[in-house]
């Protein structure tokens, strides 16, 4: 087992808990990275594991609690703050989010166009070298609309890559991809890894890829912590709702509550 | 007692629509001058969002406007031709196009054009997580998207003003030339001696009001759109409703605080 406790973490959460409205979708979050690991974080839909990325990044903000990211409360951060930590890190969104009116190319030179002073001729190197990482040489003059889904994806990861983060934050990287893209970008997200020792957060709910590329596991359900370690252990866990999720034991109560209303109206009838 | 709540609520907010479309137009003075981005490549967008608001709007605007100039002469001559005074005809055209129909028609056709497509544009954006993208490189939406937008408008909605008197006052000269009893020389001297340089002021000032409510309303509206195709519709389709509800209140306010300082002086 790793010993975590020795490096300072890049990324933390204290008592974090998020709500929209008055319904809370995190309660009360702990944890910690440290610098260059990979955590993948699962969980079921409605687990609230979008909105824990989200709220990692600064997109949403908690309703209390703190997320440090290296060293600095984004919570309480000036907006000066918060674009310095920005530039350190990159989000790869699960629909790519490319912006439409700007081809592939562009779309990955626009944070280095906007924040450094680089010159053009050096920042069309730098956009071929991203792509070339990414497999997709050649598509610069692309337009988002004209990628398939996995293109779109790999264009995402090439842009979150522009400014050389630091940290990287995947949105479901292999979600909806077929079983060999997926692994396509379980291989980039393993090449990142051992080239850049970048630390990196992805969130997925596919199993085989998170036991692959994981070194560390976050098993959140219903906005909670259920398990948390190296992925092994996660693997070997016997907490219940653990076991549920990684053997894909489907829910049982919404069957039973079908059958207490089949009851109801069998009896009507 | 419901509807005075209903009543209350509304204005409320009214109010508070309003309020946020000030506060959009201060953050985005504010972004302009303490801009976090490059100036030269906040210039550059700037001037693609002109050739898109401005100069593509050149063709539709002349036609428009041009037909407009011949509609108020043929109006106007249906009536002073009974009272002997077709030579009033071109100052007619010229007095109710600078104040009024040239700045008047240049919104509500850049609103058709540019406030709906702002909408559409940053609407779009937000479904797609793009403006979420652009907050996670550190590129602030509104000084990324938003300012370009108010500095194009500031300065082509002038200029599209201008052109639509021009283009209007064309429009009557054809009316008088054809049927009236001028020729261009003298339909030209007429509009001259009838035009006031405080009447073109006033149409420029309103202009620029117009096109900053019209960037203002189409940006929120982006903004506030909320998770589907549907919603892109919905703000786009409120955009222009909204836009152009602003415009004519904003141009009878105006047109009453002329008319009172003009009583005064």
């Amino acid at each position: 087992m790793a010993a975590p406790s020795t490096p300072a973490p890049v990324v933390s959460a204290r008592d974090l808990r998020v709500q929209y409205g008055d319904r809370e979708v995190l309660h009360g979050l702990n944890f910690e990275i440290v610098h260059g690991e990979t955590v993948v974080v699962l969980g079921g839909s409605g687990s609230g594991k979008s909105t824990l990325l989200r709220t990692l990044v600064g997109l949403e903000k908690p309703s209390s609690g703190a997320v440090h990211i290296k060293g600095v409360d984004i919570t309480r951060a000036s907006a000066r703050e918060m674009d310095a930590i920005r530039k350190k890190i990159g989000l790869a969104f699960q629909g790519g989010a490319l912006i439409g009116s700007l081809p592939v190319g562009e779309n990955i030179a626009l944070p280095l166009l906007e924040h450094t002073t680089l010159k053009p001729t050096t920042i069309e190197v730098m956009v071929r070298i991203k792509l070339e990482q990414v497999g997709l040489s050649g598509f610069e003059n692309y337009s988002p609309a004209q990628l398939s889904g996995g293109m779109r994806k790999r264009a995402a990861f090439a842009r979150a890559l522009a400014m050389d983060p630091e940290i990287l934050f995947f949105d479901e990287p292999s979600a909806g991809l077929d079983p060999i893209t997926a692994a396509g970008i379980d291989d980039l997200i393993l090449d990142l890894k051992k080239a850049y020792s970048m630390t990196m957060v992805v969130v997925t709910h596919e199993l085989a890829s998170a036991f692959l590329i994981a070194d560390r596991i976050i098993l959140l359900d219903r906005g909670s912590i259920v398990a948390m370690g190296p992925a092994q252990e996660v693997r070997d866990s016997r907490h219940p709702r653990v076991r549920q999720f990684l053997d894909r034991v489907a829910d049982t109560t919404e069957d039973d509550d079908v059958d207490n209303l089949r009851l109801f109206t069998d009896g009507i009838r | 007692m419901q509807f005075v709540t209903e009543v209350g609520a509304a204005s409320e907010r009214s109010v508070a629509y309003v309020g946020g479309l000030a506060q959009l137009f201060g953050r985005s003075l504010r972004l302009l001058f303490f801009s976090p981005l490059k100036r030269t490549r906040l210039l550059q967008r700037a001037v693609h969002q002109a050739m898109a608001v401005g100069v593509g709007a050149l063709p539709i605007m002349s036609l428009i406007t041009f037909f407009v100039g011949v509609i108020i002469a043929l109006q106007g001559a249906y009536q002073l031709q009974r009272l002997g005074a077709m030579q009033l005809v071109a100052s007619l055209v010229s007095i109710s196009i600078t104040r009024e129909l040239g700045p008047l028609i240049t919104a509500i056709v850049v609103i058709g054009r540019s406030g709906s497509a702002f909408a559409a544009e940053i609407g779009t954006m937000r479904v797609t997580e793009e403006l979420d993208a652009l907050e996670t490189m550190a590129l602030d939406p509104v000084a990324f998207l938003v300012v370009p937008k108010f500095l194009a408008m500031a300065v082509m909605m002038p200029c599209l003003a201008v052109w639509s008197d021009f283009m209007g006052v064309l429009g009557g000269c054809l009316f008088g030339v054809v049927s009236g009893n001028f020729t261009f020389g003298s339909y030209v001297i007429a509009t001259r001696d009838a035009m006031v340089p405080h009447d073109v002021a006033t149409g420029i000032v309103k202009a620029l009001v117009f096109g900053l409510v019209i960037t203002a309303v189409g940006c929120q509206e982006g903004f506030s759109t909320g998770a589907g195709a549907e919603d892109v519709g919905r703000s786009t389709t409120s955009a222009v409703v909204v836009s152009i509800l602003l415009v004519i209140l904003i141009d009878l306010v105006f047109t009453v605080l002329f008319y009172l300082a003009r009583g005064t002086a």
